[in-house]
């Protein structure tokens, strides 16, 4: 009874030990393959608990998410041979883990240099035919039409699928930066200079306006003020002709007693007078000489 | 939550089949199994002793087995339950229970919380200048089945693809156009090459915001760049200053020019009022002089004569022929006229005045002797 019970247990637990050697999982993040001494027998694999006959079939399990290539930046010189500084990744899937198996053993590693290897001859062409501006405003879908098209029979070769390829950044090399700096800080001091010039400009043509206005404002005044004076001399000159001409001689006698009168008596004026004159014809004889 | 609320239909004690409230009468069934398994009868109730202390260790660690199935999603979890490795069912929030491992996984993603990625970067511009940004990026891993089975290193990817589109954005554009019209596109368009990006891969991940928080100029430039934004003050300064100027003086010329003719028609009313009255008076005069031609002109010239004699210092010479012997002088009479004062007292006796060296009362008493005379 008890011998018997042993024995249960001995064969129930051998069946366990087959039953752990020979079932394995696939998850969903995984591909996997059954090998036989090296043959592969089976690789559609659905994730889940799945079989093999222990120690003659093995089972290689690749990633079946997609993975990144992401490399150092790659220095590559554009048409007029100017080194840019391109950083870029690239997405990519195992998608037939046979092919993949066979042709890089497996190793992530090996399919990863190989990839990256086609990609970055795949950018080095594509931007070599470009200048600069071009390369650095380059789209995703114009590097990846050109790369899809030198790349797909080697993913094809490695069982993988290139899922897509992006530039992360354009860059100028360190040295280059610094004068693209520069370059900037001209343009923007020119855009300064530009604009003060601007004011400058426009405060001097209506300083300049205002200047014109004033002049002419004056001029017109004293235009119309000559005007006006010649109207007044006039006036006055016709006045005095109507008034003089009535008796031309009195008025030289008018005029030239009340200019005796202007011109001397001044004090400190000194005359020295023979009284013989008109003035003085009595101051000698009373009857004035007669 | 109590850990036995059911209602969704994914209780896990009911896909065993059990009675949901009875740990004991679970353990009791396993038990039960077990013995069955075994060939035994009631539960190690036959062979007590040490054989029934084995059963009980047993059943211990089935229970502490089956326990280790239990698990909690929060509020804002999902879990992503795997059997043997293949997805089956995605436990919404509240206790549950799965086959324990290695049978049953589960993986945790919490699907509502927002993960933030914020970065800064110089971007190449189309036209060769860089451009300085600051971006955070805001996403949430939508799709746990998608965010746990597709893609490795998921967060990674979405800055990688971040920055990727967002230098697709701006690598087309001039910094200008940048900095001034096209700022409030960078970011909607970044979101939607980020998130068609995303879909592609079938990375489970939406893109709740993109916010442009700084789009600059480098801060290498920025110096430059604030002069520049100062010159468009200086220009405005400068027109301001000139329209002052200009303001100014356009009203003050008006001003003068008035004033100008103001005078002009001063002087026109002058000289007219002047001419009249001299004519007025000249007319007057020549009314009574041809009344009395000989007569007036007599008096007019002796007055004339008169006031300018009066008026002046005089030499009288009333000698014949003694001219040549005549010394005058001139030079001292002009320079001295209080000399000559005896003739003509009055005015004499004004300008002496300020240059007398008497005494006040002897002054005074001259005064009154010359005006007794």
């Amino acid at each position: 009874m008890n011998n018997a019970r042993f024995g249960i247990l001995v064969v129930v637990g051998l069946l366990l030990v087959v039953l752990g050697l020979s079932a394995f999982t696939v998850n969903e993040r995984e591909l996997a393959i059954k090998l036989q001494v090296g043959q592969v027998v089976k690789a559609d694999y659905e994730p889940g608990l799945h079989f093999k006959i222990p120690i003659f079939q093995t089972v290689r399990k690749f990633p079946r998410r997609i993975l990144t290539i992401s490399d150092q930046p790659e220095r590559i010189f554009t048409a007029e041979r100017l080194a840019l500084q391109v950083d870029f990744f690239v997405k990519w899937r195992i998608v037939d883990p046979v092919t993949y198996y066979t042709s890089t053993g497996g190793s992530e590693i090996v399919a990863n240099d190989r990839l990256s290897e086609i990609v970055r001859d795949a950018i080095v062409t594509e931007l070599g035919k470009r200048s600069v501006q071009q390369a650095i405003s380059v789209e995703r879908v114009e590097l990846m039409r050109d790369m899809l098209d030198s790349a797909s029979v080697t993913a094809e070769g490695l069982g993988v699928d290139l899922i897509d390829v992006r530039v992360k950044q354009v860059e100028f090399p360190e040295d280059v930066r610094d004068s693209v700096y520069q370059q900037m800080r001209e343009e923007r001091a020119r855009v300064a200079a530009q604009r003060r010039a601007e004011g400058r400009e426009i405060a001097e043509e209506r300083k300049a306006s205002a200047d014109r206005e004033q002049i002419v404002i004056l001029a017109d005044a004293n235009r119309q003020s000559q005007i006006i004076r010649g109207e007044g001399d006039a006036t006055a000159a016709q006045i005095y002709a109507d008034a003089y001409n009535k008796d031309p001689e009195f008025y030289t006698f008018y005029r030239s007693i009340d200019a005796y009168r202007q011109i001397t008596g001044q004090p400190g004026d000194i005359l020295v007078i023979e009284p013989d004159n008109e003035f003085f014809r009595y101051l000698n004889q009373s009857d004035g000489g007669e | 939550m109590a850990w036995n609320d059911s209602g969704n239909g994914k209780d896990p004690w009911k896909k065993e089949g059990s009675e949901p409230h009875d740990l004991d009468r679970i353990v009791q069934n396993w038990q039960r199994r077990i013995s069955a398994i075994f060939g035994g009868g009631g539960g190690g109730s036959r062979s007590p002793g040490g054989a029934s202390g084995a059963w009980i260790l047993v059943g211990l660690l089935l229970i502490a087995w089956a326990l280790t199935g239990l698990y909690r999603v929060d509020e804002a979890e999902r879990g992503v339950v795997q059997r043997f490795g293949a997805y089956t069912v995605t436990a919404l929030p509240g206790l549950h229970w799965h086959l324990p491992f290695p049978i049953e996984t589960v993986d945790i993603v919490n699907t509502e919380a927002v993960a933030n990625y914020s970065f800064e970067t110089e971007i190449l511009t189309a036209d060769e200048s860089y451009v300085y940004i600051q971006m955070v990026v805001q996403y949430r891993r939508s799709d746990p089945v998608k965010f746990s089975f597709e893609v490795v290193d998921p967060e990674v990817t979405v800055q990688q693809v971040t920055e990727s589109a967002l230098r697709e954005v701006v690598g087309t554009s001039s910094l200008e156009v940048l900095v001034t019209e096209s700022r409030d596109e960078i970011a909607p368009r970044t979101r939607e090459i980020l998130q068609n990006t995303l879909d592609t891969y079938g990375l489970g991940v939406t893109v709740t915001s993109i916010s442009l928080e700084n789009l600059d100029y480098p801060p290498a430039v920025q110096a430059a760049v604030d002069d520049t934004q100062k010159s468009r003050n200086d220009r405005d300064r400068y027109i301001l200053e000139a329209d002052t100027y200009a303001q100014s003086l356009v009203p003050q010329a008006r001003g003068q020019a008035a004033r100008i003719l103001e005078e002009a028609e001063g002087y026109r009313e002058r000289v007219i009022a002047a001419a009249e009255g001299d004519a007025s008076r000249f007319e007057a005069l020549l009314t009574e002089y041809q009344q009395a031609p000989r007569v007036t002109r007599s008096r007019l010239y002796i007055e004339a004569v008169q006031e300018v004699y009066q008026k002046s210092n005089k030499v009288l010479i009333d000698a014949d022929g003694s001219g040549n012997l005549l010394y005058l002088p001139l030079d001292k009479l002009i320079g001295n006229p209080n000399r000559l004062s005896t003739a003509d007292p009055g005015r004499s006796l004004d300008s002496r005045m300020p240059s007398e060296s008497v005494a006040p009362d002897e002054s005074d008493a001259a005064r009154d002797r010359r005006t007794r005379q």
